[in-house]
This record gives structure tokens, C-alpha cells and sequence, in this order.
């Protein structure tokens, strides 16, 4: 088929690395005149602890640097130019306001050391940001500092450490459902835990009696995303917080899916004790193509006296309120990184909660539940028979289809699947996740897309499973339009190359 | 789209959510603004803020106001690189892994390593991150820690070793530099890792191949937080014994940002590739014999090896990183030479000006390329928290106070250079600093005389 279409033009153009273009002596940079009288270099810094040869760095002119880049960037797919539904990273449109307020110098050039006193506005945008993000989760104590989920889920576990420990206890166990991200149990290994995996019901929820027999007294923690991450709401969730708690041990939300339910429902209320939110899911921090995000946790009254330090705290005065921040914490786990955290993450997440306000926040869960639905609906209608739902009839924000029919009828796997949406114009969906599922494809719509995007998605995933059953080929050998096709993994792992070689 | 569906309503697909879970009240968040009303508002607390825009600032202590070149705006704010997730379905997304390839190039060039990774969070969470990679690697039980590298990294480092249990010893720091015969006392054949910082929290350069001498005997992994910026003129870590580089990378075209977003680089030998934490990106080739990127060594990874995986980490900082290697690029190979060469000049005149005032002393002799610690003639921390507001009530803001992390130097003041800050600069702070330092003493007599 490729021979038949031809390569593409951005096919026909070989990637080149900025190492291999620019010539010696080329350059973008022009460094100021020194100014101070000039003192001998090697006075200054012996040659014992001198760099002998000048690091092997690029040597192009700033229009060559810039045409570089720009080049590289258009063999990307993005969500500004087409529908992302990967399943459980809520692809959710990124408003450009946040890039602006975010640039402002009073918030981009602000130095992480400044006195509190010269800092009110960003503490206070701080304290703000915690206050609203508390409310979402229905826990009263927020602290900002870690960079992301897993980072969040390691304070979380730190903290479930700390509590257990201060009341002279030492516990061995987490325990995660099977369908948990695989940040959950790495997580549990780094914070000295060993993992212990519960069962799935086949209702997609948490297997009760498997649970009951797991959870002991050296049981610390449950590791949970509700939904889960078949897309669906554990109704037994009340019995499951009562068992954990009733040994003792801490109930932990992995905020992941907390898009499906923001308004609407909330961990603290179903018995949660530790949160941890994804701002670059639910509150739009553009991905930046694996990042940065941040992962800010939410806890309840008993955990509090553990948080990462520093805390801000606001205190009211004649002239207003002040915020400081506040390092006299003797029961904190203490820092996870430096400084405050991800400043420029909570400044975009603030600017979306100031923008959609409480109304909004719920509106975009609604109609992120509404539109996975109308997505499942349609898809169920389109090709329900090769790509039956996993689990349940409904679901929340996300849902999970298997393709084990269609591999049985026509050779045709997820993979080939996804690698045939490209040729679509298409993000695959998340596949081969939750691991639970034999050729999983999880679905997140989110609820910034339109009607006619999800449409035009159910109708290409129609067509591709229509064209599986008369030639499977082509699916097996896609995609044939993007920048490379199919790239040789195995190869990439067996002997890897991972930097241009030296000239 | 409910007919779709086949429901009557939105609140029926909320059916799964047991009645007495369902909030039934609207969240206590003010309503929603429209675009204009939210940008004042963000403006309003931007205001309220002092940052470099606003004084001429001498604060670093680990972040630092370097001169951010506009091409990095625009690279960073396209929707190509902006908006993508983690590259999962690489023929789509060869622009971020060929970044991530050119990026990891570019560290590798700059600490000598071969081998390093994608990115991770910033600086003290790499170095804790390194701590993690070498407890698997040997199992041993202590951690020897220098009192030259960061607070937040020793701390952070505290943080997660308690998690895993390991012992965190720390070596004091003697005439500015780590004291290497605490330093050799401490490593013995239970260390699993050894950490310093170049240059040191204080600014000094240590003698880095000495202090990775002496864990060579023992199974220690020598682990060095670097700061980026001056390695043009710097032994970088690969030539020093150094197994594994680490640092906060917002010196290379981040912006402060109040702490973040930057990001951490994590640089290695070959021994310890398939133990890296986070992603990484190898070249490979298309079906049809293309040059292509791919991420690689994903059994390392969290979700595939998930209890076992080297790290947890998922989400990073790829466009940090890809600001990091643009600004790489944009200075040059010679480039960043002569900005070492430029903070070298700046920061040794800065030190012998200011260390010529009354009442001011260099607080030690050792080479300095970027930063450096002075003592003031005050009366300890609060006097000279007092001196920092007197010179920032003169537009000027003279660096941090050391005394709150070092209590053993509780009139020290940590000065930072950048190419920002003129000789006219730094002639202003003298300037200011002496009229701070006059008005502080005979603040001080005046207090004495009310006491």
C-alpha cells in the first residue's frame, strides 16, 4: 500500500539533529562586554579544575536554530489540531489566557526566594488555589509542592507512613486494585511498601470478598481512582472505605479520573483521606509533551500535621490579609523537591477555576460524562459486535472497549487499531490499559469536543474495523501518512542509541 | 446526544453514584468570569508580586536570573510542543522524541556522561532520584551527604530515604568546601551513595575528582548536583569520577517562575543505563528503513514493570527540557564558554568590591564562578534580614540570607551573579549594601541605648 501511495513529503525529508547541521564558529548567542577589569582566568580557576575541552554543543546561527526546531515540531500531532482521546490523561483543551497570565514578569520573573512579604499576590494565588481545590476533593488541607501524579501519590504515601508511624506503628502492606496506573505500585515500592493486589468484581468495581481477606492490621494504605480506570463508579465505595478503615489504615484517591466527577461528587465525602489532583489533566496545564504538570494532594484533619512544608498560611490584619510561609513543622514528611512547587502550573490551574467557576467545574464533568457516553453509544452502535464494552453498560468520563473479537474474526489487534487511526488523522485511544481488559482501548473524550469530532472519531474506527474484515493487512501494516511508519522498538532496546554520536 | 444514549437526562448517567455521595449543592468556589475579568485579576496579583523585573536582583541560592532568549517563547508556546501528551504513538510524535534525542545529546555533552534521560522533576527531586537508583543498585544502608549541597535537596533526599529506609549522614563543610577528612571518615562499605554539589551552596567550587577518590574504594555511587551554567568551564562530572550528574536545569532557558516549572537533568555512566528513572528516547528505524526516535528501555519503566520499575515517575518536564536544549543550542559551543569566562570576571570583581566595605567579609577564600557568601558585621540572622530590606526599599535585592538554612553562619549573605547584572549593577549594590550596613549598626547602637 505505501509503494502504491507514495512517501509523503515530510516522509522524503530524512530527520536531521541540530548536531549535525551548523558549521564551526556559527553561533546565536552574543555574550555582553565583561565590564570589570579583566583578572587572569586562570587566578581565578586553576587549571586543575578547569574544563579541558569545551562541551560539544550545537554551532548554528539563530535563523538555522529556528528553523530547526520548527521543523522538528510539525512532525508532531497535537491537541490544538485534532481529537486526543487518550484514555485516563483528559486531553481537555488548553485555554491560551493561561500562557498569557502565566508570562506576566510579576508571576514569570518572580524569584522562589523572595520574601513572602514581596510575594502576597502569588501567595495569595496559592492559598486561593488550595482553598478551591479543597472543596472539590471535600478535604480541608491542600498542599501544591509535588510536581505531578506520581510525585502526589509519593507524598501521599509518605504521609500514610507518617501517620501510621507517629501512632507507633509499623505496617507492611498496600494494597491496589489490578486495575490501578502503574504509578500506583511503583509508588508503594519507593515508600517501602509492599504492593498487594485485589481483585476486579465483574462489575468493574473493587471484589469485596477478595478485599475483606487482604485487609489486616499491616495493611497501611488502599490505593484507588474512583472511577476507576474502567471508566466506572464503584457504588460499594462507602463499604470499601469502612473495611480500610476499620484496620486502621489510610484510603487513598489517585485523582486521575476526578474530571467525571468534579461538582458532582467528592473523595473526601465517599471516606478518602489523602488526594492527590493532576493539574494537567482535570485543570488544563498543557502536557508539553510529557510534561510539566503537577500534582498537588488534598488531605483530611488527621493527616495534616504531616504535609510537605513549607504550608502558606493567611492571617487577617487591620490592613487585609497576609500570607507567609510557614517552615515550623515538626511532624512534616518534610520537602519532596525544591522551593514551592510548580508555580506557572498553579497559575494556569487558577486562571481555569477563576474562569469556570463553581457552576463550570460541574458543567465540565457533566458534559465530559455525557459526551463518553454519547461516544460509547455511537461506537456501540457503529461496531459494538468486534468492540464490545469491557465492562457495564454506562460509564463516567472514560470507557473501555476490547477488541478481542475483531483479533478473533480478522488477525486485527488493538495496536493495528491505533496505528490505523493515525492514518485517520486520529490520536489513538490509551491501549493495552487497564491490564485487566485482553486489548483494551480506553476512551476519554473529554468535554471539550464537539458532536461532529466524536462522530467523525465513531465513523474512522467504523471504517477501519469495516476495511479489518476485508483486507487485515492494511490495518496490520499502518499507518502509511505519518512522518515515519511503524518504528522498530526491539531494535531501539537491544542496542540502544540514545545520543548523537560523537563527531 | 441523550436520545444516543438513551436517557432521559444528564443526572441519570450520574446514576452509578450512590444518592448519598452526590454533593447536591453547588461547590463553594465563586462563579465562573469571562476572559477579561480573569486576566485583571491575574494581572492584579502579578502586581503584587516584586520580581527581577521589578529590582535588581542578586537572589540565586538555586534558581537565577538568567537572561531567557525570546526564541524560547515561541518554541515553547507552538501548539506542536505545547499540547501533545507523552509520545505513546511515536510515528506521530517524532518532533518531541527527536527533542528528547537532541536534548539528551546535549547533557551528555555537558557532563560527560553517556548516558542520560529525558528529564525529571528539577533539581532536588533528581537528586533523591539518584539516591533511589543507587539503593537498588547495591543494596547498601547509608547515604553520605555533604553540607554543601542544597537544603531543599538534602532535605527532599531526607524525605525519601525514610520511605525506604537508609541512613543519611551528613558531612560538614570546613573553609567553604565539604572537609574531606569527614568526608572519607563517613564512607566505609555500608554507603550506598555518596552526594555532593558543584558549585556548593555556599558558591565554592569543590575539588570534585578528589571527593569521587575517595568513595572509590568503597560501593558507594557518586552522585554530583551541578549546576548547568557554569560547566563551560567547570571539569565536568564525567571527567571527575562522577557516576551520576544531577541539577536543576531552569539556568538553561526557564524562567523562575517562582520555583517551577523547570526542570532536573540525570546523567550517567553506561553501568548505570537500565537503571535510569524516567523516559527515555533512542533512535531506531521505519519499516521502510527510516530514521525514526522511539522512547526505549521502557522496561525500566513504572508501567511496565509497575513494583519493580526503577521509579515512579510518569509525567516530567518535556517542555522544560525542550527549552533547556533550545537555549543549549542558542548559546554554543562557544557560547557557554564565554558566559563562564563573563561570571567568572563579574563575580570575582562583585566579591573583592563588596568584600572591600566596612563591615562586610568574604565568608571564605575558595574559588567562586558564580555565587558567593559574604559575612556581615550584624547582629545575625534578623540583622541581616533587616540589611536585605533596607536594600530592596533602594530597588535593589542583595541575595539570600544564609543564616536560615546555616545556622553555623547566621550573618551570611549569598551574592549571585548572572549576565544580567552589570558592573553598574553590582556597583549599585555596593553602594546600597554600605548605606544598608550604616543604617543597620547605628540602628543597632540605638536599639543597645533603648535596651
Amino acid at each position: 500500500m505505501s509503494e502504491m501511495l507514495g512517501a509523503t513529503p515530510m516522509q522524503r525529508e530524512p530527520a536531521v539533529t541540530i548536531f549535525e547541521k551548523g558549521a564551526a564558529g556559527r553561533r546565536a548567542f552574543v555574550a555582553p562586554e565583561s565590564g570589570v577589569p579583566q583578572r587572569d582566568p586562570e587566578e581565578l580557576l586553576e587549571p586543575r579544575l578547569r574544563r579541558r575541552t569545551p562541551a560539544a554543543l550545537p554551532q548554528v546561527s539563530e535563523p538555522e536554530l529556528v528553523r530547526h526546531y520548527v521543523r522538528v515540531s510539525r512532525r508532531n500531532f497535537d491537541l490544538d489540531s485534532g481529537f486526543y482521546p487518550l484514555g485516563s490523561c483528559t486531553m481537555k483543551h488548553n485555554p491560551r489566557l493561561h500562557e498569557r497570565v502565566a508570562a506576566l514578569p510579576g508571576h514569570a520573573r518572580l524569584h522562589p526566594l523572595q520574601d513572602p512579604q514581596h510575594a502576597q499576590g502569588a501567595l495569595e494565588l496559592m492559598w486561593n488555589l488550595e482553598q478551591a481545590l479543597g472543596e472539590v476533593a471535600g478535604l480541608p488541607h491542600v498542599a501544591l509542592q509535588p510536581s505531578a501524579g506520581s510525585h502526589g501519590e509519593l507524598a501521599g504515601v509518605l504521609l500514610t507512613r507518617a501517620y501510621h508511624e507517629a501512632r507507633g506503628e509499623h505496617r507492611t502492606k498496600v494494597l491496589t486494585p489490578d486495575t490501578a496506573h502503574g504509578t500506583n505500585p511503583a509508588t508503594v515500592t519507593m515508600a517501602g511498601y509492599e504492593v498487594v493486589k485485589v481483585g476486579t468484581n465483574p462489575d468493574g468495581g473493587v471484589d469485596i470478598d477478595d478485599l475483606r481477606s487482604k485487609v489486616d492490621d499491616q495493611v497501611a494504605c488502599l490505593m484507588l481512582t474512583n472511577p476507576n480506570t474502567l471508566g466506572l463508579f464503584d457504588p460499594n465505595i462507602e463499604e470499601i472505605a469502612r473495611l480500610v478503615h476499620s484496620v486502621g489504615a489510610t484510603l487513598y484517591y489517585d485523582g486521575a479520573n476526578l474530571n467525571a466527577v468534579m461538582g458532582r461528587s467528592r473523595p473526601g465525602d465517599m471516606g478518602f483521606d489523602i488526594v492527590h489532583y493532576n493539574l494537567h489533566k482535570s485543570f488544563t496545564q498543557p502536557h508539553g509533551g510529557g510534561g510539566p504538570g503537577a500534582g498537588p494532594i488534598a488531605v483530611s484533619d488527621r493527616i495534616e500535621p504531616f504535609l510537605p512544608r513549607p504550608v502558606i498560611t493567611r492571617t487577617e490584619t487591620p490592613d487585609g490579609a497576609v500570607f507567609d510561609l510557614d517552615h515550623d513543622r515538626p511532624q512534616s514528611i518534610g520537602r519532596l523537591r525544591g522551593f514551592q512547587g510548580n508555580y506557572g502550573v498553579f497559575v494556569r490551574a487558577y486562571a481555569y477555576i477563576c474562569s469556570l467557576g463553581s457552576d463550570g467545574l460541574r458543567d465540565a464533568s457533566e458534559i465530559a460524562v455525557l459526551n463518553a457516553n454519547y461516544l460509547l453509544a455511537r461506537l456501540r452502535e457503529l461496531c459494538g459486535e468486534d468492540l464490545p464494552l469491557a465492562f457495564g453498560e454506562r460509564c463516567m468520563h472514560e470507557f473501555v472497549l476490547s477488541s478481542t473479537p475483531l483479533k478473533k474474526a480478522t488477525g486485527v489487534r488493538t495496536l493495528d487499531l491505533a496505528k490505523r487511526l493515525l492514518d485517520h488523522g486520529f490520536h489513538p485511544p490509551t491501549v493495552y490499559f487497564p491490564l485487566l481488559v485482553d486489548e483494551a482501548l480506553l476512551i476519554e473524550p473529554t468535554e471539550t469536543e464537539t458532536k461532529e469530532t466524536m462522530d467523525a472519531f465513531a465513523q474512522a474506527l467504523a471504517e477501519i474495523v469495516r476495511e479489518a474484515h476485508v483486507d487485515p493487512s492494511i490495518a496490520q501494516n499502518a499507518p502509511y501518512t505519518t512522518p515515519v511508519r511503524r518504528l522498530d522498538e526491539a531494535a531501539a532496546a537491544k542496542t540502544p542509541v540514545i545520543r548523537q554520536p560523537a563527531a | 446526544m441523550l436520545a444516543t444514549i438513551g436517557v432521559a437526562s444528564i443526572d441519570e448517567l450520574f446514576e452509578q453514584v450512590p444518592e448519598s455521595l452526590r454533593l447536591g449543592r453547588e461547590l463553594d468556589i465563586p462563579t465562573g468570569l469571562p476572559e477579561q475579568a480573569v486576566y485583571a485579576h491575574l494581572r492584579d496579583l502579578a502586581a503584587r508580586n516584586t520580581s527581577a523585573e521589578d529590582e535588581i536582583t542578586f537572589l540565586g541560592a538555586g534558581m537565577y536570573d538568567h537572561y531567557v532568549p525570546a526564541i524560547i517563547d515561541m518554541l515553547m508556546g507552538r501548539s506542536e510542543f505545547l499540547t501533545p501528551y507523552t509520545p505513546y504513538q511515536p510515528e506521530i510524535s517524532q518532533g518531541g522524541l527527536q527533542v528528547m534525542f537532541e536534548y539528551q545529546t546535549a547533557i551528555s555533552e555537558l557532563t560527560g556522561l553517556p548516558v542520560s534521560n529525558a528529564s525529571v522533576y528539577e533539581g532536588p527531586s533528581a537528586v533523591a532520584a539518584a539516591g533511589y537508583l543507587a539503593k537498588l543498585a547495591n543494596g547498601k544502608t547509608k547515604f553520605v551527604v555533604s553540607r554543601g549541597l542544597h537544603p531543599h535537596s538534602r532535605e527532599t533526599l531526607l524525605t525519601c530515604a525514610h520511605g525506604y529506609d537508609i541512613e543519611v549522614v551528613e558531612v560538614p563543610l570546613r573553609d567553604g568546601v565539604t572537609d574531606p577528612d569527614a568526608w572519607a571518615a563517613a564512607i566505609d562499605g555500608d554507603t550506598s551513595a555518596v552526594f555532593f554539589q558543584q558549585p556548593n551552596f555556599l558558591g565554592a567550587v569543590e575539588d570534585a575528582k578528589a571527593l569521587a577518590d575517595i568513595a572509590k574504594d568503597s560501593p558507594a555511587v557518586v552522585v554530583g548536583s551541578y549546576d548547568p551554567i557554569p560547566l563551560g568551564i567547570l571539569a565536568p562530572p564525567g571527567e571527575c569520577g562522577v557516576d551520576v550528574a544531577v541539577g536543576e536545569g531552569q539556568t538553561l532557558g526557564n524562567r523562575l517562575d517562582f520555583g517551577g516549572p523547570s526542570f532536573g537533568f540525570f546523567a550517567a555512566t553506561e553501568a548505570y543505563l537500565r537503571r535510569m528513572p524516567g523516559r527515555i528516547a533512542g533512535e531506531t528505524r521505519d519499516v521502510d528503513g527510516r530514521r525514526g526516535f522511539v522512547l526505549t528501555l521502557q522496561t525500566r519503566e513504572q508501567h511496565i514493570r509497575r513494583e519493580k520499575a526503577t521509579s515512579n515517575i510518569c509525567t516530567s518536564q518535556a517542555l522544560n527540557a525542550l527549552a533547556g536544549v533550545v537555549y543549549l543550542g542558542w548559546l554554543g559551543r562557544e557560547g557557554l564558554v564565554e558566559l563562564g569566562e563573563l561570571l567568572l570576571q563579574r563575580t570575582a570583581y562583585a566579591r573583592e568590591r563588596l568584600a572591600a566595605l566596612d563591615g562586610v567579609a568574604a565568608l571564605h577564600e575558595q574559588p567562586v564562578v558564580r555565587e558567593f557568601a559574604l559575612a556581615l558585621d550584624v547582629d545575625g540572622l534578623e540583622g541581616v534580614r533587616r540589611v536585605i530590606g533596607r536594600c530592596q526599599d533602594a530597588g535593589v535585592n542583595p541575595g539570600y540570607a544564609l543564616g536560615q538554612a546555616y545556622e553555623e553562619h547566621p550573618t551570611g549573605l549569598l551574592v549571585a551573579i548572572t549576565e544580567q547584572r552589570t558592573r553598574a549593577d553590582i556597583d549599585r549594590l555596593a553602594e546600597v549594601l554600605e548605606q544598608a550596613l550604616v543604617a543597620e549598626r547605628a540602628g543597632a547602637a540605638a536599639r543597645e541605648v533603648r535596651a
